[in-house]
C-alpha cells in the first residue's frame, strides 16, 4: 500500500452522452484513467435486434470511432489508460476498432483487451429462475427473449490491467465497477475488502453519470443556478488508497461541483441508501462524509460497504410489441376546447378503425401529458397545447394506426389543427426489459488482448 | 407560515424498471426535520397519486439531510414501455416542489428563492 492517489475521470454517461468533455478529460484532466459508461438498460438489447436486420452492424458502441479518436490523442499523450463497457455485444471486434485507432495515431504495441463473458443469451433459461419484478418463472419470457446479459464486476478489469492493458474493452458491466476497477487495481484492493470496495464503488456511483455531479440535470434558475451550463465539464476524483476522494473538474468549464451537487448523485437510481447492490460489494451511502475544499472541489469520505451477495443481476431484454404516437397542435383562444373535440374524434375513429392496443392515452402537451392525473384540474387554460396520442399494440400494422389516423386530422379535423410533416418515427418496437439473478460461478469471463 | 418545497429542499429523481426514486434534499439542516415529519411516505404518495400506483416507501439519509422516496409502479409500466411523454420520469420529482410545507416564521429569512 502506498499513498499515492489516482486520477480518474468520466468520459461518458450514456450512449448518447456528448463527446468534447471528454476529450477535454484526455487533453487537460491529466488523468491516469479515463472511464466510459456507454449504455442504459435496454442499449444491448436494440443492438441485438439491430444486429439481426444489419449484418454489417458491428455490435459495439455506434460513437466508438468519435470518442476513441478524439480521446486517445491526449490519453496517449498522458500515458491514461482507458476502461470504457463500448464493446456491446462484441468486445472483441471493439477491442480490434481501438487498435486500428492506435495504429492510425502512431502507437505501436499497445495492448487492448477485450473482457467477454456478460452476454448469456443462449444460457439464460436454465441459469435463471424467477423474473425479479413479478415473480414469475424466466420461462414465461422465452418466445419474446432477444437479449441476457449479466451485469459483471471490476474484477474481469482488474486481471486485464495485471496483464498488461492500457486499454479495457467490456460489454455490459455495472456502471460503477468501471470505475472501481482502476482503484483496485493500483491500490491492490482485495476483491473482498468490502470497506474499501465499499468506499471506491460509491466514488464510481458518483461519476457514472459524468456531468450529473457537475451540475447537470441540476439548474434551476433563481434556485441553483450554475455557471454557463452550456459548457459543461465530466467530473474527475482524485482517490486516495483509503477510498476517500476530491471530486473536481477541468478548470474554465460552466456547471458547479458543490454540497448539492454531489448529495443529487449520491442518491440518483439508488433505492436503500444503505444496501446499494453491485456485483463487488453492497455500498452504503448512509455514513457518507461531504466537505466542500473550494470553489469546484469537494472531498467525499467515509462510504462504507458490506459484504457482496452470491448472485449477479441479469438484465433481459424481450421484444413486447410496439409503441405508435404522434401529436398535432392547437393555440390561441379556445385552444382547449379545440384539443378535447380533437380528442372525442380520435377516441371514436380508433373504435371505426377498430384499434387493437393495450394501453391508449391522449394527452394534453402544456396541461398533462408530463404529470398525468396529478396534474392540478383547477389551473389556467394554456395558450397553446398539443394534442399527444400513444398506444401500445401487439402488431406493427395497429401501431401504425395512431399516424394514420393523427394524417386523417389534418383536413378532417378540427379548426386550427397544427400538424407536423408525416414523419417515419411514428412507431417503435418495444424491448422490455427484466431482471433476474444468476449465481456468479455460472458466469465464466475470457479476456482478449489485442496489441497495436 | 406555509411555503411551497422548493423553498426548502431540491429534489431529483432516477429509474430502475418501473421505479422511480424521488429524493428531497434540504437547503439548510434546519429545515430537514420539517420535511422529516411533514413529508410521510403516505403524504408522498398521496400527493403523487393517480402517477404513483404501487407502494411509496422512505428512506433517512440524516447525514446529508435527504429523504429518498422509493415510488413503485410510477414509470408507466418501465421505461422501455412507458406511455408517458417523460418515459424516465425525469420530471416526477418536480411536482413535489409544490407540496406545502408548515415553517416558522423565524425561519423566513432562510427560506430559498423567495425574494
Amino acid at each position: 500500500m502506498t499513498d499515492k492517489t489516482i486520477r480518474i475521470g468520466a468520459g461518458a454517461a450514456w450512449w448518447g452522452d456528448r463527446i468534447e468533455p471528454a476529450v477535454l478529460n484526455a487533453q487537460k484532466g491529466d488523468l491516469d484513467y479515463l472511464c466510459f459508461e456507454t449504455m442504459a438498460e435496454a442499449t444491448i438489447s436494440a443492438a441485438q435486434v439491430r444486429a439481426r436486420r444489419d449484418p454489417s452492424f458491428p455490435g459495439y458502441d455506434t460513437y466508438l470511432d468519435d470518442r476513441i479518436s478524439g480521446v486517445l490523442p491526449g490519453c496517449l499523450r498522458r500515458g491514461t489508460k482507458i476502461v470504457t463497457n463500448q464493446g456491446w455485444l462484441n468486445p472483441d471486434a471493439a477491442a480490434q476498432r481501438i487498435v486500428y485507432w492506435l495504429r492510425h495515431y502512431g502507437a505501436r504495441g499497445v495492448k487492448v483487451a477485450a473482457v467477454n463473458g456478460s452476454l448469456i443469451t443462449d444460457r439464460v433459461l436454465e441459469l435463471t429462475s424467477t423474473i425479479l419484478e413479478n415473480g414469475q418463472p424466466t420461462s414465461t419470457l422465452a418466445a419474446n427473449l432477444v437479449s441476457a446479459e449479466v451485469y459483471l464486476g471490476a474484477e474481469p478489469i482488474v486481471t486485464a490491467l495485471q496483464g498488461g492493458a492500457q486499454i479495457v474493452v467490456t460489454g455490459r458491466v455495472a456502471d460503477p465497477s468501471l470505475f472501481l476497477a482502476p482503484m483496485m487495481y493500483e491500490f491492490g484492493w482485495d476483491a473482498l475488502d468490502h470497506q474499501r470496495l465499499g468506499a471506491g464503488n460509491g466514488i464510481g456511483h458518483l461519476m457514472e453519470c459524468g456531468a450529473q455531479v457537475c451540475g447537470g440535470y441540476f439548474s434551476d434558475p433563481g434556485f441553483k443556478d450554475v455557471p454557463e451550463p452550456w459548457n459543461l465539464a465530466f467530473p474527475i476524483a482524485e482517490v486516495s488508497p483509503d477510498g476517500s476522494c476530491v471530486l473536481s473538474k477541468v478548470a474554465g468549464t460552466g456547471g458547479a461541483i458543490n454540497l448539492m451537487t454531489v448529495k443529487e448523485q449520491c442518491l440518483y437510481e439508488v433505492h436503500d441508501p444503505a444496501n446499494y447492490l453491485t456485483p463487488d460489494v453492497v455500498v452504503d451511502f448512509t455514513t457518507i462524509r461531504l466537505e466542500q475544499l473550494g470553489p469546484d472541489r469537494v472531498r467525499v469520505s467515509n462510504i462504507s460497504g458490506k459484504p457482496r451477495t452470491p448472485t449477479l443481476k441479469v438484465s433481459i431484454g424481450c421484444t413486447e410489441g410496439y409503441i405508435g404516437e404522434d401529436m398535432f397542435f392547437y393555440a390561441g383562444p379556445g385552444a382547449l376546447r379545440r384539443a378535447q373535440l380533437a380528442k372525442k374524434i380520435l377516441e371514436e375513429r380508433f373504435k371505426i378503425v377498430g384499434l387493437q392496443a393495450e394501453e391508449l392515452r391522449i394527452d394534453f402537451l402544456g396541461l398533462n401529458a408530463i404529470h398525468g392525473e396529478m396534474s392540478p384540474k383547477d389551473g389556467p387554460e394554456p395558450y397553446e397545447i398539443a394534442v399527444r396520442v400513444a398506444a401500445r399494440t401487439k402488431t406493427r400494422e395497429e401501431a401504425i394506426k395512431i399516424g394514420r389516423e393523427v394524417d386523417g386530422m389534418a383536413v378532417s379535423g378540427v379548426a386550427h389543427t397544427g400538424k407536423r410533416v408525416p414523419h417515419q418515427d411514428r412507431f417503435r418496437e418495444i424491448i422490455g426489459v427484466w431482471s433476474s439473478l444468476v449465481a456468479r460461478e455460472k458466469v465464466p469471463v475470457t479476456i482478449n488482448y489485442f496489441e497495436s | 407560515m406555509r411555503v411551497k418545497l422548493q423553498h426548502l429542499a431540491h429534489t431529483r429523481s432516477g429509474d430502475k424498471g418501473n421505479t422511480s426514486n424521488i429524493m428531497v434534499i434540504a437547503y439548510e439542516p434546519e429545515f430537514y426535520p420539517l420535511l422529516k415529519e411533514q413529508l410521510t411516505a403516505e403524504r408522498f404518495k398521496a400527493f403523487y397519486a393517480g402517477t404513483v400506483e404501487g407502494e411509496v416507501l422512505r428512506y433517512a439519509v440524516d447525514g446529508i439531510c435527504a429523504l429518498n422516496f422509493v415510488a413503485h409502479g410510477a414509470l408507466g409500466g418501465g421505461v422501455s414501455r412507458s406511455l408517458c411523454l417523460d418515459n424516465y420520469g425525469k420530471a416526477l420529482s418536480a411536482a413535489v416542489l409544490g407540496y406545502e410545507i408548515e415553517v416558522p416564521e423565524a425561519m423566513q429569512e432562510k427560506l430559498r428563492g423567495m425574494q
